[in-house]
């Protein structure tokens, strides 16, 4: 559905993405991840045909974005990061004009216009006038304009950001539902969304891909790590934990209370965890707190990366 | 081309222009500038044909006993200056804010050609600068129900205003294509107006052949004669062209931005 080939930005001096190919099936989702600056806006605004890239070509539905670019713009529904909205208008109002200019019957425009309100919530805001409406609510429209015509690619930049976690999991929920008739990219700086929505992830450092995965061989391929916390004799805890198998590193952690807290990386959890068992049965400690830490993105983009550079 | 889509953009616009405050103060101000004028020319008319009633030697010297050649027509040149003067108040958001807020990332990503962007926010202030203008003809209106004035040189002078007005708005949707600074935008269409205007004033000074070109590219020469009642072909081409180039660079100046 999406083939980007060697495609490469530069604005100016600066080389924004560099040599980046990748492709799309038909009702795929796919995840883009990224630090601040890597170059995922980039991408997406010349898969939406908003600027031409300075080399590699990008083809989305079949059509060249440069070259046919009105008949992508046809097929795609778009959420800008910054979510750039005529302020002066009302929802209602705004989301019918969207409708329109996308090309739907004029007697289909308020049907579609309601339609897309009601999944993205928009009923109790509909008369309002956007620049009055909250955060939250201007997301909601942005991602409103970008479905309101029921298209083909669904491109979005950051769609969940500044949400209330209900909201959050609706959006969510709507963007899985979109998979199979259509195609979804997103872009996020949050690791389990990508678990969550997608089946698979491309991951882009300073404009460079690094690396293209199912989001589970990406969590799973960084090491797990826990929380313990343990009261006893802090010395003889650290001399016991060094010598668990299984285990890679620990590092002391802030706990509260008077117990000790660690922070342990396994490299075999199914042998650690049984060796922190019998460890505290045997020297007659009590373990406080036992808790899998989240890996975080910033774990996988560190490991990637360094692993790139090396 | 696509009308339905050229519609759809007009539609927008002209909401956005009649829900902001800037239209109605710039109307208001249009309409009490000219109204001054209006006043003064009025009353000056007023005051010397009163004594020329008296005064033979005054009648013949003044000829003024014309109420087209003496209200009408300096009303006609005082009317496209002021208009000259408020079109870039109104053009300068037309791109210059969506490059400001953002918006023109969606609306560059929505199915539409440049060209109809382009054309549907031109018509808009279209539809804003006929309104002034027509706001105007209470003017004309009052003298033809006081006096007795000559209407084709009315007709012909509001065909003037239209085609100057219009030729001003082009300018000004392409130095608001230019910028994401609606100060800059009105600031280069002021510069830009001012220098068509004046350039009129420099035909004395250069030799004969260059004074034409100069007075033919010169955007107050060419309604001179429509203000007197002449519809002359060569004026109406020059505004057409002068309308369609700049929105022919509006056109470009889009493109070279998605070009970056
Ligand atoms: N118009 C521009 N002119 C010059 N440089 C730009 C422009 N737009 C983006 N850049 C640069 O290109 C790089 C990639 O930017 P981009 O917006 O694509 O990053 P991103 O991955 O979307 O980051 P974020 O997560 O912060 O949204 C950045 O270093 C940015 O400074
Ligand atoms: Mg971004």
């Amino acid at each position: 559905m999406i083939e980007v080939e060697n495609l490469t930005k530069d604005y100016g001096e600066f080389r924004a993405i560099d040599n980046i190919s990748f492709t799309v099936e038909k009702g795929e989702i796919l995840g883009f991840l990224g630090p601040n600056g890597a170059g995922k806006t980039t991408v997406m605004r010349i898969l939406t045909c908003f600027f031409p890239p300075t080399e590699g070509k990008a083809v989305v539905a079949g059509f060249n974005c440069f070259e046919d670019s009105l008949n992508v713009r046809k097929r795609i529904g778009y959420l800008p990061q910054r979510v750039p909205l005529y302020e002066d208008m009302k929802v209602s109002d705004y989301l019918r004009f969207v409708a329109a200019i996308k090309g739907t019957p004029a007697k289909e425009v308020n049907r579609k216009a309601a339609k897309v309100m009601d999944d993205c919530g928009l009923g109790d805001v509909s008369g309002k006038l956007i620049s009055t409406i909250s955060g939250g609510y201007r997301q909601r429209v942005g991602i409103a304009q970008a479905l309101v015509n029921d298209p083909e690619v669904l491109i979005l930049d950051e769609p969940t950001v500044g949400l209330d976690p209900k909201q959050i999991k609706e959006i969510r929920n709507l963007i899985k539902d979109l998979a199979g008739k259509h195609t979804v990219i997103l872009s996020t700086h949050i690791l389990p969304e990508v678990s969550i929505l997608c089946g698979r992830v491309i991951i882009i450092n300073k404009g460079k891909l690094v690396a293209v995965d199912r989001p589970e061989n990406l969590t799973s391929e960084s090491s797990r790590r826990m929380f313990l916390r343990i009261n006893g004799n802090a010395q003889m805890i650290e001399r016991e934990l060094a010598g668990i198998s299984g285990i890679k590193e620990f590092e002391t952690a802030q706990a509260s209370g008077e117990a000790n807290g660690y922070i342990v990386v396994f490299d075999d959890e199914k042998r650690g965890r049984p060796g922190i068992q019998s460890m505290i049965e045997k020297n007659n400690w009590e373990l406080m707190e036992m808790r899998p830490l989240e890996t975080s993105l910033e774990d996988i983009f560190i490991k990637l990366v360094t692993k790139e550079e090396a | 081309m696509n009308i339905r889509n050229i519609g759809i953009i007009l539609g927008r616009e002209l909401r956005s222009y009649f829900s902001s405050l800037t239209v109605y103060v710039v109307i208001l101000m249009f309409l009490l500038m000219t109204g001054y004028f209006f006043y003064n020319l009025l009353a000056t008319f007023s005051v010397v044909s009163f004594q020329a009633q008296t005064d033979p030697m005054l009648a013949r010297q003044y000829q003024l006993l014309n109420i087209n050649e003496t209200v009408i027509r300096p009303l006609f040149g005082s009317i496209s200056i002021i208009l000259l003067m408020m079109t870039p108040l109104l053009t300068m958001r037309l791109f210059a804010e969506e490059k400001k807020t953002g918006t023109i990332e969606l609306l560059l990503t929505f199915p539409v050609n440049d060209v109809d962007v382009v054309l549907g926010k031109y018509l808009a202030c279209l539809v804003v600068l006929l309104t002034m203008v027509a706001l105007t003809a209470t003017y004309p209106i009052l003298l033809v129900i006081l006096g007795d004035p000559e209407v084709v040189p009315i007709a012909t002078g509001y065909l003037g205003l239209i085609l100057i007005g219009a030729a001003a708005i082009s300018l000004g949707i392409f130095t608001s294509s230019l910028t994401e600074n609606q100060i800059v935008s009105a600031s280069m269409s002021f510069g830009m107006l001012f220098f068509f205007w004046l350039i009129s004033y420099s035909v004395p000074l250069v030799s004969a052949g260059l004074g034409q070109v100069l007075s033919y590219l010169s955007i107050n020469e060419h309604i001179a004669s429509l203000s007197k009642g002449v519809v002359d072909s060569e004026d109406i081409i020059y505004y057409l062209c002068f309308i369609v180039l700049f929105l022919f660079l509006t056109l470009r100046s889009l493109e070279t931005k998605r070009w970056r």
